[in-house]
């Protein structure tokens, strides 16, 4: 059987835009054919059209919600990290502590979400606790796993050059495990985001500043359905925009040596 | 004759596992010697060479160093199977490493590395990262990181198994160049007769289950080996008078 040529890549970018703009297109005719309420399911041009109008306020409730998943990102990354190295150190403290990185890790943060809220005083506080709940764990993880695989035969070479634990971990463990921690971060970056919204959902309003997840409730209440797709617009560019930014900042970091950011070989 | 600098007595390694890799190894190995273990996979010399080297501890026997073994002052280079570079290090950093890790600053260093990149001949891939370089440079890269800490004791683990030949055969001659102009110790393990003849002074014939010393042959060839020594009626003498020690060595570990 013959292989099917690789596509180019214009073509790669082309073909699911061509395949979204039909499914839009399918979705305006059918809501349009069957007389469809607007709230019920609202066609993609009358979304488009709340967007347009509604959109500063909105974007200003994004800004909200951003701002909590990219602190509770970069608490995730400081204590993530920290935690996997002081793993590393000794196989006592990571037996003592990654069953509750785990439990933090399996436990719904729906449910734990209210006692947060209830226990911290602060809104954003509290928001910011249940985003980084859920993005720690693939940091933690993913950094450990790395840190545990440096190659054997450099091992030696560290051992052999009488080589301090602190130099060990600095030029072999580190540089080893940043593949493995950028790869946590972009899952990461994702979570932040979607456990902010979770938590904003739990928490309803956010005192004076409202995040963008307590505008699609809202919306929701009160029958505003365009609205509600428009905000969901919203936050899944959103989420794409933190992915394809951590995406591009992980080749950058690794394009000149790790196997993923190098181009195959035909 | 130089002094012993290196005495292994009835030394032996027995796996956890309860493999037993060596028994009771009795070997001596002067200053400024070039010895080469020979030997069939599995017969124990790597596991010889790392006991040497001090990354793994015999169970029985010993050893010893006529002199305290630094490793800090890196008086002992070790070149790896495989090459054992840091992908994420250009290739200058990569032979900066043993340097950087005894507290060198990298000003003090610069000079020590052209040195030894000069040496391999890899001056011009300073910046390059060890996967734009093909096997045979990235076992030079090897090398020089070995060399790098001035050592006068080098110990190589079949360095140039995975290489072509042609490269192989270069390696062999700038190997042993450097083993007369450093004035060097040099343990060689290989399971090829030809490299080990062609190298050594004193080829150590070894045999398996367990891994012991079969016999100990002296290369009668002249310290001036070139290329043209690979064609020579001595050097095959020597490689069939080798080559019939290690097949006896291999019948008696079958019988």
């Amino acid at each position: 059987m013959r292989e099917a040529p690789p596509l180019g890549r214009v073509s790669r970018l082309l073909a699911p835009l061509v395949f979204g703009l039909l499914v839009l297109a399918a979705w305006e005719m059918l809501v349009r054919a069957y007389a469809v309420p607007v709230y019920i399911l609202p066609g993609p041009l009358l979304i488009g059209q709340t967007l347009w109008t509604d959109g500063p306020s909105l974007l200003q409730s994004l800004w909200v919600t951003l701002r909590i998943a990219f602190a509770a990102l970069a608490v995730a990354i400081a204590l993530g990290l920290g935690l996997a190295i002081l793993m590393s150190r000794s196989r006592w403290i990571e037996a003592s502590l990654l069953p509750y990185a785990v439990v933090l890790q399996v436990t719904p943060i729906v449910a734990i979400a209210p006692l947060i809220i209830i226990w911290a005083d602060d809104v954003f506080l509290s928001l910011l606790i249940c985003a980084w709940i859920v993005a720690f764990f693939p940091i933690v993880s993913n950094t450990t796993l790395g840190l545990h695989s440096a190659d054997r035969g450099l091992q030696d070479l560290f051992r052999l050059y009488g080589a301090t634990g602190s130099q060990t971990l600095c030029f072999l463990q580190l540089p080893t495990a940043l593949p493995y921690f950028l790869a946590g971060l972009r899952i990461s970056g994702g979570l932040a985001l979607i456990g902010a919204v979770v938590a904003e959902f739990v928490a309803g309003t956010g005192g004076s500043e409202t995040g963008l997840a307590f505008r699609i409730l809202e919306a929701g209440y009160r029958l505003q359905i365009p609205r509600m797709f428009a905000a969901l617009v919203l936050l899944s560019l959103a989420g794409i925009a933190i992915y394809a930014a951590l995406d591009r900042l992980s080749h950058l970091i690794l394009r000149r040596w790790h196997e993923s950011a190098l181009p195959r070989e035909r | 004759m130089s002094p012993p600098l290196l005495t292994l007595t009835g030394t032996g390694k027995t796996f956890a596992n309860g493999v037993e890799a060596l028994a009771s190894i009795d070997l001596t190995v002067r200053q400024g010697e070039f010895v080469a273990l020979l030997g069939a996979s599995g017969c124990g010399k790597s596991t010889l060479l790392r006991i040497v080297a001090g990354l793994t501890e015999p169970t029985s026997g010993s050893a010893k160093w006529s002199r305290p073994l630094e490793t800090k002052s890196g008086r002992l280079g070790f070149v790896f199977q495989d090459p054992t570079l840091m992908p994420w290090a250009s290739v200058a950093d990569n032979v900066y490493l043993p340097l950087r890790l005894a507290g060198m600053n990298r000003a003090q260093a610069e000079p020590r590395i052209a040195e030894v990149l000069a040496a391999v001949d890899l001056t011009e891939f300073a910046a390059a990262f060890p996967r734009e370089l093909s096997g045979g440079m990235r076992m030079r890269v090897s090398i020089a990181r070995a060399l790098v800490t001035q050592p006068d004791i080098l110990l190589l683990d079949e360095p140039f198994a995975a290489l072509d030949e042609p490269t192989r055969f270069r390696l062999n001659e700038d190997l042993r160049k450097l083993w007369r102009a450093r004035g060097l110790t040099v343990i060689f393990v290989t399971h090829s007769v030809f490299e080990s003849v062609f190298l050594a002074q004193r080829v150590i014939v070894m045999k398996r289950r367990p891994g012991r010393i079969a016999s100990e042959i002296a290369i009668p060839l002249p310290d001036e080996r070139d290329a043209a020594l690979r064609t020579s009626a001595d050097f095959g003498a020597a490689c069939r008078a080798v080559s019939d020690t290690l097949a006896k060595a291999t019948e008696a570990e079958a019988a």
